[in-house]
């Protein structure tokens, strides 16, 4: 039975109450002077992938739906957010809009679709679902196929903060990495989330229940594929840079993996198996080591021996 | 005294966290045949799964044909010449009636040949090539015993053979256990039809809540009846 | 459209749906038996394509000694992989196994990407194969000619085996009943082990069958598994026939796409897919697992 853990709401063990806003403090405390000792650019893309996993892990902590094909929404979103800027000079927070919408509208298609099998179908499903969208990526002028969209400005903030700044790009996607979070966790905590939960657990006794599961499947797989989209236009605005790789299945992969290697069953997992993954593939990128042997055995280890991802064994260990 | 064919000591098991048998004491000899009776849950078929080491979680001691085999799997057991007939019959729905009968490997010389099976059970003859779940549930029944007849095991675990079937079938069944006791074959039999268990058996082990609580003798159950049914809550 | 086009469509429509057919037999006999579902199956598919590159560059072995010893390897490979990793998720969720043999995948990708580079290389068509027949209407290369036959055959060779045969009438019953089949004296275990590198083996003769058409990448196995693996949700993983009938017949429906609409030929397999699942969730011969 999932338990989402929160600061300070949850009882902590053995009378040491102060131990979990303690933590939460100094990892924002964290999170706001970083810029300045970890080189910016790298730190928002890292952002960017902390809120896909999120997103991500909204869909399948709720209702343990594994998706295999969540870059179809990180990279079309990717696409739309950065033409709608390229093409039509929209501002910035517009073109976040864009992508999130993206995410949205393409999460209630493919989510239709989807959620009439589970498990293991599923997960084949939304592969294919992901590989489609990939082709069709190619067929499409505005995408450039392999060359991509470039040249993405970036533009300013409601008008008034030059985004151009490393700094600025950092914090205004620091925020708004924060809400999805809040969002997020809002999402799971709410009657809507306990349904889904409900359904998770017992699919059956829900529809006995009179409870439409297809109607909440989707939406949820909508509201995930919605914040992905987010994360999706901000990578894209941020790196000025939207390829089809963004649609690939190996980014579909990539977000499996940082989340189950945090641990599904906690909100901060995911987070920290992005920053995991996506400081791997920087690292092992200048040093030539093969990504995806390093990737691939992590995972592999944490499927044998951490099924709980390092999070969730860090707080069975820790009793946190 | 020859050692007997099993031998069970002190066997204790458990399903997952639930201890199901409580010491356990029981054997058989060659040739022999003995039941076990008891109410619905006493642990009979637990007994069994324990024997055939489908039940993993057990301690104690089994020793079949000398050897001990309280840690053995299930495929070690079946070589050391014991036939299992599960209560649910188990027969393979993605295998025909010919396959299911072929399935399992001869262990030990001297099993039925097909024919000899044929005989026993002519029904089987005919429905060679229906799917094994087109079967009724007493022709079921002669399936799961004619296929460990084939194989020349030398101890055969009957869990209920005759529940729910037909006299007729019954009849069937019990032809069957005679002819393996002519063949000197060595029967552990769990039965609820005490009428059948009587007929057939030459020891009888009262069986309840995990644990032996009674032992009667063919000449014994037949005066005591009443002290069985006592025991069966009938 | 000339009927050379169509024809020649045709021909390499049954090509792919020969590769399709033979990566969802492996990949239906693996998830019968073990119940995983092995997305690494392109990995050993693009493994007997190296193996077969490999030995010809280093030893000089053939084709024809590649067509068996190449699945062989590759099915060692598999094995030694089941004794110690794969077996460890074994059990009624599904999930780990998929989740697994990504990781696997991964790896073994990333090993030989490692080893070889990412550059493709060419496999020289065997001399005997070389050329083809021209009939009238169109012209049948012989290599290509010969990948669907022998494709067939083996598919056909694979479904005798599981029918037909005792040790097959054994894997069926261990598919089903393990427990049961157990306690009749199989050892199961083996027969696990056995049933997996078999599988695998059948994706590494479709690999070693796909070097001299495609060239042989690291990355040659993955684009691949992903349409099989739509081949298989409309085809369901119950049947040895039905994944063979699926897959060629969907291999020739891309095959024709293919001369009328050329760019929509990638994503025809991923339509039918969305319009089975729509219609008939359980897939056209899906038998529930």
């Amino acid at each position: 039975m999932a338990t989402i853990e929160t600061a300070g709401i949850k009882r902590a063990n053995g009378g040491r109450p102060l131990i979990k806003p303690a933590l939460w403090t100094i990892g924002f405390a964290a999170l706001l002077i970083m810029p300045f000792f970890v080189y910016p650019a790298f730190l928002v893309k890292m952002l960017c992938f902390c809120l896909f996993a999120c997103a991500y892990n909204l869909l399948a902590s709720t209702t343990g739906l594994l998706s295999f094909g969540h870059a179809a929404f990180f990279g079309s979103a990717a696409f739309t957010a950065g033409y709608a800027v390229k093409a039509w000079g929209v501002p910035f927070e517009v073109a976040v809009l864009v992508g999130t919408a993206t995410g949205f509208f393409l999460g209630l298609v493919l989510g239709f679709i989807a959620v009439r099998r589970q498990g293991l179908y599923f997960a084949m499903i939304t592969l294919a679902l992901a590989q489609l969208v990939y082709f069709l990526a190619f067929q499409l002028p505005f995408t450039h196929a392999d060359d991509g969209l470039s040249g993405i400005s970036r533009g300013y903030l409601l008008g008034m903060v030059d985004l151009n700044n490393n700094y600025a790009m950092y914090y205004t996607t620091l925020v708004i990495c924060v809400i999805g979070f809040a969002i997020t966790f809002r999402i799971i905590h709410s009657p809507f989330g306990s349904i889904l939960r409900a359904i998770r657990d017992n699919q059956p006794r829900a529809i006995s229940l009179g409870y439409s599961v297809d109607k909440y499947k989707i939406m949820v797989f909508a509201l995930s594929a919605a914040m992905s989209g987010t994360a999706g236009a901000l990578k894209a605005i941020a790196l000025r840079l939207a390829t089809v790789y963004d649609l690939h299945w190996a980014t579909s992969g990539d977000v499996l993996v940082m989340t189950l290697l945090g641990g599904s069953q906690t909100l901060l997992g995911p987070v920290v198996g992005a920053v995991i993954v996506t400081s791997l593939h920087d690292y092992l990128a200048e040093s030539g080591l093969p990504i995806s042997v390093v990737i691939g055995t992590t995972f592999v280890l944490c499927i044998l021996l951490f099924r709980n991802g390092i999070v969730g064994e860090l707080k069975q260990r820790l009793k946190l | 005294m020859t050692e007997p064919l099993i031998k069970i000591v002190d066997l204790h098991a458990r399903y997952g966290s639930s201890h199901v048998l409580h010491g356990v004491h029981l054997d058989v000899g060659k040739g022999e045949i003995a039941t076990i009776v008891g109410r619905n849950g006493a642990g009979k078929s637990t007994t069994l799964r324990a024997i055939m080491g489908i039940l993993r979680s057990r301690t104690g001691s089994i020793r079949i044909a000398g050897q001990e085999t309280i840690a053995a799997p299930s495929e070690h057991i079946a070589w050391l010449g014991v036939g299992y007939v599960p209560e649910e019959r188990g027969i393979f729905a993605s295998l025909s009636v010919a396959d299911n009968l072929l399935l399992p490997p001869i262990v030990a010389a001297g099993g039925m040949s097909i024919e000899e099976i044929h005989a026993l059970f002519p029904n089987l003859r005919e429905r060679g090539r229906s799917p094994g779940t087109k079967l009724s549930g007493g022709e079921q029944q002669m399936l799961a015993i004619a296929r460990v007849l084939r194989t020349g095991a030398s101890l055969l675990l009957l869990d209920e053979p005759t529940e729910g079937l037909a006299p007729a079938i019954v009849q069937r069944i019990r032809l069957a256990i005679d002819a393996m006791k002519a063949r000197g074959q060595t029967v552990l039999l769990v039965e609820q039809n005490l009428r059948f268990a009587v007929k057939v058996a030459d020891r009888h082990y009262v069986m309840e809540n995990g644990r032996i609580v009674d032992v009667m003798d063919r000449a014994e159950a037949a005066t005591k009846m009443e002290r069985l049914q006592r025991h069966l809550g009938v | 459209m000339s009927p050379d086009q169509l024809f020649g469509q045709l021909l390499v429509g049954l090509i792919n749906g020969s590769f399709y057919a033979l990566l969802a037999l492996g990949l239906s006999i693996i998830f019968g038996l073990l119940g995983i579902v092995n997305i690494a199956q392109g990995a050993f598919y693009m493994a007997g394509a190296y193996f077969s590159w490999l030995m010809l560059q280093t030893l000089g072995v053939n084709y024809w000694a590649a067509l068996v010893l190449s699945p062989l390897m590759v099915a060692l490979l598999g094995v030694v992989l089941e004794k110690f990793i794969v077996f460890r998720v074994y059990g009624p969720d599904h999930m780990p196994g998929l989740l697994l043999t990504l990781g696997l995948l991964l790896i073994i990708q990333g090993v030989f990407v490692y080893i070889f580079g990412a550059v493709a290389r060419p496999y020289p068509t065997p001399d005997a194969l070389r050329g083809g027949w021209d009939l009238s209407f169109v012209f049948l290369p012989k290599y290509r000619v010969w990948t669907v036959a022998v494709s067939i055959l083996v598919c056909f060779a694979t479904w005798f085996f599981i029918e037909k045969t005792s040790l097959g009438r054994t894997l069926r019953a261990a598919n089903e009943n393990p427990v049961l089949t157990r306690a009749f004296g199989v050892n199961v275990p083996a027969l696990m082990t056995f049933g997996f590198g078999f599988g695998v083996a059948l994706a590494g003769f479709a690999g070693v069958l796909a070097a001299p058409l495609y060239t042989v990448s690291p990355l040659m196995g993955v684009d691949l598994i992903i349409t099989v693996f739509a081949v298989v949700v409309v085809g369901g993983l119950g049947s040895i026939l039905g994944a063979v009938v699926t897959s060629l017949s969907l291999g020739v429906v891309e095959g024709f796409t293919k001369v009328f609409y050329p760019q929509a030929s990638h994503m025809v397999i991923f339509v039918i897919m969305i319009l089975v699942l729509l219609v008939r969730p359980a897939g056209l011969f899906g038998t529930e697992k």
